[in-house]
């Protein structure tokens, strides 16, 4: 049996990716799907160690973040698409419109 | 399943993973960066059912690679794939920069955790049996409508409210014309 430390390790090296990824990237969607990269290994985690302490609590939880993450994405996506309709771009950069 | 094997589609597993999160990040068109997401999706779900969370590898699947990505695509469509995004280099050099900062950081972080002493603080004593983790339907479902069924009320509420926001959002910009 593989040592749940190693499934913590690369969850861990997809989590850095998908951060470097969100903080790297302009396009809004590229972005999301980086906050998805995040997600899914923070759900790797919850999987390792609800197996590493006999708990199968791990999993629902696991269950959980799969159900509000759907939600998140229909509502992010449904924004991008409206802002896209405003402005005709999809970059994070020429969206200023929050600015004092 | 023998331990050879079992590491053997780990560490493809890990790799196809990896792979599939520097495509994310990496690739000019959004197109490949959903590929890539896919493939990192579907790498994860083997590692669920390797841990033996099966049913919540089936939902990984059906939900993400079925549902989730399927929206992405629409929206990258819909949105133009064409468009491709703005490079220009503000400072010289900070592509180059930024890329072995990057490996530098996704090592560290690796590398830290692999290193790190997972003493599991109660059940360090308790040696990991398979079978209480067994992810069957059952055993998922038996915790999620007793202890939690509060929580799962929740994400019900939680579900039809994001689908009347996209619904609000969809039809925002054809009130205001009005």
């Amino acid at each position: 049996m593989i040592d749940p430390g190693l499934y913590m390790a690369l969850a861990a090296v997809l989590f850095t990716i998908g951060a470097l990824g969100l903080l790297v990237r302009r396009n809004a969607l590229v972005m999301f799907m980086c906050i998805e990269l995040m997600l899914n290994a923070v759900n790797l985690t919850l999987i390792s160690a609800g197996r590493a302490l006999n708990d199968i609590n791990g999993q629902v939880a696991v269950f959980f973040i799969l159900v509000v993450a759907a939600a998140e994405v229909v509502v992010g996506l449904a924004i991008i698409v409206s802002i896209f309709r405003l402005k005709s771009t999809a970059s994070v950069d020429e969206l200023s419109e929050l600015r004092g | 399943m023998t331990p050879m094997v079992e590491a053997l589609i780990f560490i493809l597993m890990a790799i196809a993973a990896i792979a599939g999160a520097v495509t994310v990040v990496m690739a000019r068109n959004p197109v490949y960066s959903a590929m890539g997401l896919l493939g990192t999706l579907f790498s994860v779900a083997v590692l669920y059912v390797l841990q033996l969370a099966h049913m919540v590898a089936a939902v990984q699947v059906i939900v993400y690679a079925g549902a989730v990505l399927t929206l992405f695509l629409f929206v990258i469509m819909l949105i133009g794939v064409d468009k491709s995004e703005d490079r220009d280099e503000k400072l010289p050099g900070q592509r180059l920069v930024i890329a072995v900062l990057a490996g530098a950081v996704v090592l560290i972080a690796g590398g830290l955790t692999f290193f790190a002493d997972f003493d599991w603080v109660p059940a360090a004593s308790a040696p990991i049996n398979p079978d209480l983790t067994n992810g069957t339907v059952q055993a998922v479902a038996e915790p999620l409508f007793t202890d939690w069924v509060l929580a799962f009320e929740a994400t019900a509420l939680l579900l039809t409210i994001a689908a009347a926001g996209a619904i609000a959002l969809a039809h925002y910009r054809r009130r205001s014309q009005e």
